[in-house]
């Protein structure tokens, strides 16, 4: 149970509640590792999910039932106030937006923990029965790593949103400076934690936090998001489970612990795809671009087609490989790929969707928007599956993707991309790309598979195009 | 500080079994699956409830509503967004 409100509540009659309330959080925290477990394939997932539902639902009425609690009125509030922001966010919210609302989440998650870690530290009474350093060590801990979590994904929100310029914001000497005002916030977590009556320095030390989750996020670009989204959801996950070591509650470090280790395992993950390590993402700021290499390759001649030869090439094609990239969202051109895969499913053309990982600006982003056009998971093949099947493959047709398909990453050795695993779409047969225009992608770099002699760009938005191109093959008849 | 030690155990072992767990879900679902322990961690909710329900100062009281809020925000958004999500995952789309 949560010791600071055990202290103050009364002894004997307390027992039975206390006893009820435990098995509730013990049910809990079962619930959500099942809830996890289940998530593992598509056909329990949902399952998965109600669980974690119930395991809440008991939490939240075992708390509430406790004997401490003594007025409702504010809990209501609060209560209310959450569902009519939470609830409209996850019934309206277009599918393309799920990146912003999970760094929105993210940041709402970090508040609650500084909030609640600000309120114990300022309930303790400092003169007379200061905490104990361990306790006040985790307090800080929780305190930093909410606060610095919550302002990060404010940031990552407005980027993702637009709100905020995408392209990274870097300054002279920003490493340092940032790294300086870290090592000054947690000096003042380490003076607190051996001095807890020093109460001026807890504001200093969340004002630190506050504008260190800022200045994390300036030099972050567009494409390194799927890892710096993964990465605040790990932190958000251990300020909770800091909350449960200062309170000592057993359910919150459980849960905490889960959540932390997920977001670590997807920040890997997103790495390993970008072939990059952690402190490159966080320090290295991607996207300072390599003018050489944009100028070389100016002179080459792309080919263009309309939309009526793609049809054409995509009718003849026995086998096509469909590439899905932050264009295909930024476009909500999901609903027109699924017309095309329709018109092409019927004509007995074996279609498939290759992965990258970090195509679009979360984990799983891709999936969820296909899934949401009701295009059969089956299809959606992971990279590492599908990579051997480009040769064989008619055609490879690049929807709003741009560098997971640069096979730069693979042989030029000055390019910022590589070493990155890439779709090999490059040895495809035919390659057809849609694009708004040249310009570079997001990484500003040039991409030579747009001036390969086998590929055809097609020019123009991709929600239009892919319309047109379904149009076409419509009209042709089967 | 007795309980340290096994809150420390507790915490070990929840994030190797997290890890065990988590490395097992399919890249098919990361986006659910990033949602779903968002919604989970989201049990610091009950410390918020104590807060706001205790009547300790102030202070504490509005702290601890505004913290209810936000972490009752992904519980609901969380959840309903997760299952949202995981409704439109299907093995064979209906056919046209």
């Amino acid at each position: 149970m949560i010791a600071l409100a055990e202290s103050i509540s009364g002894p004997q009659e307390a027992r039975i509640t206390s006893a009820f309330v435990t098995a509730t959080y013990v049910l809990a925290a079962a619930l959500f590792v099942l809830a996890l477990k289940w998530l593992s394939a598509p056909s329990t997932a949902r399952r998965g999910n109600l669980a974690g539902q119930i395991g809440m639902a008991a939490a939240i009425v075992g708390t509430l039932l406790q004997h401490q609690i003594i007025s409702y009125e504010w809990i209501v509030l609060g209560l209310i106030a959450g569902t009519l922001i939470g609830a409209p966010m996850a019934i309206w919210m277009p599918m393309t937006a799920v990146p912003q609302r999970t760094a929105l989440s993210h940041a709402f998650g970090a508040m609650a923990a500084a909030l609640v870690g600000s309120a114990h530290y300022y309930l303790f009474d400092l003169k007379t029965a200061p905490p104990g350093p361990v306790v006040m060590g985790f307090l800080c801990l929780e305190v930093l790593l909410g606060a610095l979590t919550f302002t990060g994904s404010m940031m990552a929100f407005g980027k993702l949103q637009e709100l905020l310029p995408t392209r990274p914001l870097v300054y002279p000497h920003q490493n340092i400076f940032n790294l300086g005002l870290l090592g000054t916030a947690i000096i003042c977590g380490a003076a607190l934690t051996a001095h807890p009556q020093s109460s001026w320095l807890f504001p200093i030390l969340v004002l630190l936090a506050l504008v260190f989750g800022v200045l994390l996020i300036l030099p972050i670009g567009g494409a390194d998001m799927p890892t710096v989204i993964a990465l605040l959801n790990s932190y958000a996950g251990l300020s909770a489970s800091m909350m449960g070591f200062v309170l000592n509650s057993k359910l919150l470090i459980i849960a905490g612990a889960l959540d932390g280790a997920s977001g670590f395992i997807l920040s890997i993950i997103m790495c390993r795809a970008m072939n990059r390590s952690f402190t490159n993402v966080l320090f290295g700021a991607f996207g300072q671009i390599q003018e050489s290499s944009a100028a070389a390759s100016e002179k080459k001649t792309v080919r263009s087609a309309g939309t009526e030869e793609v049809a054409q090439i995509l009718e003849a094609a026995r086998s096509v490989i469909v590439i899905p990239g932050y264009g295909m969202a930024v476009a909500q051109a999901q609903h027109k790929v699924r017309e095309l895969y329709d018109q092409l499913a019927r004509r007995g053309v074996d279609v498939k969707f290759a992965i990258h990982p970090v195509a679009g600006r979360m984990p799983g982003h891709m999936n969820v928007l296909l899934a949401e056009a009701e295009i059969p998971y089956d299809r959606l093949i992971e990279m590492d599956e599908i990579n051997g099947e480009f040769p064989q493959c008619d055609v490879a047709l690049v929807i709003g993707a741009n560098d997971v398909v640069n096979p730069a990453a693979r042989h030029d050795k000055s390019s910022p991309i590589y070493g990155m695993p890439i779709l090999n779409a490059d040895r495809a047969k035919t390659v057809i790309a849609i694009k708004r225009s040249m310009k570079p992608g997001f990484a500003g770099i040039d991409n030579e598979l747009y001036t390969l002699d086998r590929t055809l760009m097609l020019f123009g938005d991709a929600k239009a195009v892919l319309a047109a191109t379904a149009k076409e093959l419509a009209e042709n008849g089967t | 500080m007795p309980d340290l030690t096994s809150d420390i155990y507790v915490f070990i072992l929840a994030a190797f079994l997290g890890l065990e767990v988590i490395k097992r879900v399919s890249p098919l679902l990361h986006t659910p699956l990033m949602s779903l322990t968002n919604a989970i961690s989201a049990i610091s909710v009950v410390a918020a409830i104590e807060l706001a329900g205790a009547r300790h100062t102030t202070l504490s009281t509005v702290l601890g509503t505004l913290a209810v809020t936000a972490a009752f925000a992904n519980v609901v958004g969380g959840f309903m967004i997760t299952d949202r999500m995981l409704k439109m995952f299907k093995k064979r789309g209906p056919r046209p």
